[in-house]
């Protein structure tokens, strides 16, 4: 099982691969990237001595190339996939069908992933992927439950993998429009989703309000600590209950499935988070370096220690975390 | 211009569905999409039930085509997906990439609904050469965005091989999700949601803390708070949109419909409700916006 760890930046490069993960996944600093953020990825410098150093670790790369082509654009996202193939990336993954076939045509050596944006949950979707461009892999979005990843993994002619920890997307990734809804840019077109420049914190005699492009996203008392408005996360009114209508403010944390995750023989799990510090990537790479190595020695008896459960939980958004749509429940 | 009814996104009791379609029977409606698209526990009418109503339409003089679920998670759902791609009186709108990967290892034409991620001429052309002969583009693209893909050479001998629709009337769906809102808004989880959604025929409303309308959640599938409506625009469409999609409401769709025919032209606009309605997808702008048209 490979553990496949967020790299932001360099440094966080650099932590994921001294905290043990067998491979992470990085973008390019352009509009091809889900996680195009200033100050975030990349330069030509910081790259080289990035792969250097995968290299000298024997650590693999992914590339992300996993936003969907403009329709004047299709010439830089081919761009990205000819930069990603030169550098040596070891796998590619990509959302845009046209991207995709672009690369399956270009390259039929280098490895293609269907990225989570890609929006792949079922068999037949899985074989239009194999079909068509003769993906490796197909990683899930997070709204499946643990069973139903199990009736996929079983019949699943690729490799599956899935998130583990970090930030909860609760929509089907790459199918979601909410952003561009309240503020004209979304994950599919922009690479973005509730952009922080439209982000407005507001103090008011009733408390912090928190606002996206002019909405009202949430009101916190001052013994709340206040969240950043990601529009699904935040408290609306529907009939007569003020509530978190769609999500709370965690984060997915599946560490105490990971027996059952081996067991189903899903191929990588992943960390969520090329937005957060290298800090972070060292820690929660660690933990789960040493979940892994733990549950493999001693499948039957594995437990998540306290100590590691403490340090995800207090990494975690809101400081609580969810085993999301992994466990029925939650539904 | 061709004129098409969507499918019902909300879930409506077997009696108001049929009693809709008697209405729509008679009407001036072109194309009419059909089935239920957003959760497979909705079984108020099964698949022969659908294509009774089919047939009807069909008799009618409507062209029918029959649309497929937009989030397949298990193998009973990709079971019923395929029932509807095995029959072949009728084409199929697919929503789901599982849907195309079946009617095309069939050879069957089919239709792509605004479910289905498509932003390029690249990804049109593919859909094409898999037996795509209408396309309705995701409801968040604009006017300007839909005419770079039409207009691109790759496209240029292919314009006569496929139509091209447009999500032009109603809440739009915007997101499709791992868990069920309209039982989370009862208290209830999925498994045990009791099929509450049929006691809101429009959806339950999402206010902001200070009375915003965000959004509209119907079962698994998020919708615009505001309805999209784009009858001052169809001006604006002419050469570039074949088809104009108009999804069915609780009330006056039908009426609608002759509200956007008389305005085909420009000739007879009706400004858009102040707090209710919204056109900025179309215009390139935040969806939730109203633009001048």
């Amino acid at each position: 099982m490979e553990l496949l760890c967020p790299a932001g930046s360099l440094a966080s490069l650099k932590a994921a691969v001294d905290a043990g993960a067998d491979a992470v996944y990085i973008g390019f600093k352009d509009e091809t990237n889900a996680r195009h953020f200033a100050g975030l990825n990349f330069t030509e410098r910081q790259l080289e001595k990035g792969i250097a150093y995968l290299r000298q670790h024997d650590c693999r790369l992914h590339v992300a190339i996993n936003t969907f082509a403009h329709p004047d654009g299709m010439p830089r996202w081919q761009a990205s996939v000819d930069k990603a193939v030169a550098i040596g990336a070891d796998v590619l993954i990509i959302a845009d069908l046209a991207v995709l076939d672009y690369c399956a045509k270009t390259y039929s050596d280098v490895e293609i992933h269907a990225s989570v944006q890609a929006s792949v949950t079922n068999a037949a979707a899985i074989n239009f992927f194999v079909d068509n461009f003769n993906v490796k892999r197909v990683v899930l979005p997070r709204v499946l439950s643990i069973h139903q990843v199990r009736q996929l993994a079983r019949v699943s002619p690729v490799e599956i993998e899935v998130f583990a920890y970090g930030s909860l997307c609760i929509m089907a990734e790459g199918r979601c429009y909410l952003s561009s809804y309240l503020t004209g840019e979304s994950p599919n077109t922009a690479g973005a989703c509730s952009p922080a420049k439209l982000v407005e914190y507001k103090e008011t005699e009733s408390g912090l309000e928190t606002h996206l492009n002019g909405i009202l996203i949430d009101k916190f008392s001052d013994d709340e600590k206040a969240g950043y408005p990601t529009l699904c996360k935040g408290r609306f009114d529907v009939g007569d209950e003020r509530y978190h209508a769609l999500e709370e403010p965690t984060s997915l944390n599946s560490m105490e499935m990971l027996p059952e995750l081996m067991k189903m023989g899903i191929s990588a799990i992943k960390i969520e988070g090329r937005q957060r510090s290298p800090a972070y990537v060292s820690q929660v790479t660690s933990s789960w370096r040493q979940a892994i190595d733990a549950c493999k020695a001693n499948p039957d008896n594995f437990k998540p220690s306290v100590e590691t459960e403490q340090c995800l939980s207090n990494l975690s958004e809101g400081s609580q975390t969810t085993l999301g749509a992994y466990h029925k429940k939650w539904k | 211009m061709k004129y098409a009814l969507g499918p019902i996104l909300y879930y409506w009791s077997k009696q108001r569905v049929e009693n809709f379609y008697q209405l729509v029977a008679q009407s001036d409606i072109d194309i009419v999409y059909l089935g239920e698209t957003v959760c497979s526990k909705r079984r108020e009418l099964k698949i022969q039930d659908w294509l009774k109503i089919a047939q009807m339409l069909l008799d009618a003089g409507k062209e029918v085509c029959l649309s497929t679920m937009a989030l397949l998670e298990t193998p009973s759902d990709l079971a019923m997906l395929k029932r509807y791609c095995d029959q072949k009186d009728f084409m199929v709108e697919a929503n789901d990439l599982s849907a195309i990967q079946l009617l095309s290892e069939q050879g069957l034409s089919f239709a792509i609904g605004p479910a289905i991620n498509c932003y390029n001429a690249q990804t049109v052309d593919l859909f094409i050469s898999k037996g795509m002969k209408r396309w309705a583009m995701p409801v968040e693209l604009s006017h300007d965005w839909l005419r770079k893909i039409i207009s691109d050479p790759l496209l240029k001998d292919k314009r006569d091989n496929f139509e091209v629709e447009v999500f032009a009337y109603g809440n739009m769906p915007l997101a499709y999700l791992a868990r069920c809102f309209t039982a989370r808004s009862e208290n209830r989880s999925k498994d045990e949601c009791k099929l509450c959604c049929i006691a809101y025929p429009e959806g339950r409303i999402v206010n902001s803390q200070d009375k915003n309308q965000l959004f509209v959640i119907n079962g698994i599938q998020t919708m615009s708070g505001l309805k999209y409506n784009l009858i001052n625009d169809l001006k604006s469409m002419h050469g570039t949109v074949d088809v104009v999609r108009l999804s069915p409401q609780s009330e006056d769709t039908l009426n609608m419909l002759d509200n956007f025919k008389a305005n085909e032209s420009g000739l007879a606009p009706i400004p858009l409700g102040k707090n209710d309605e919204c056109n900025g997808y179309w215009h390139k702008v935040e969806g939730m916006v109203q633009v001048e048209s």
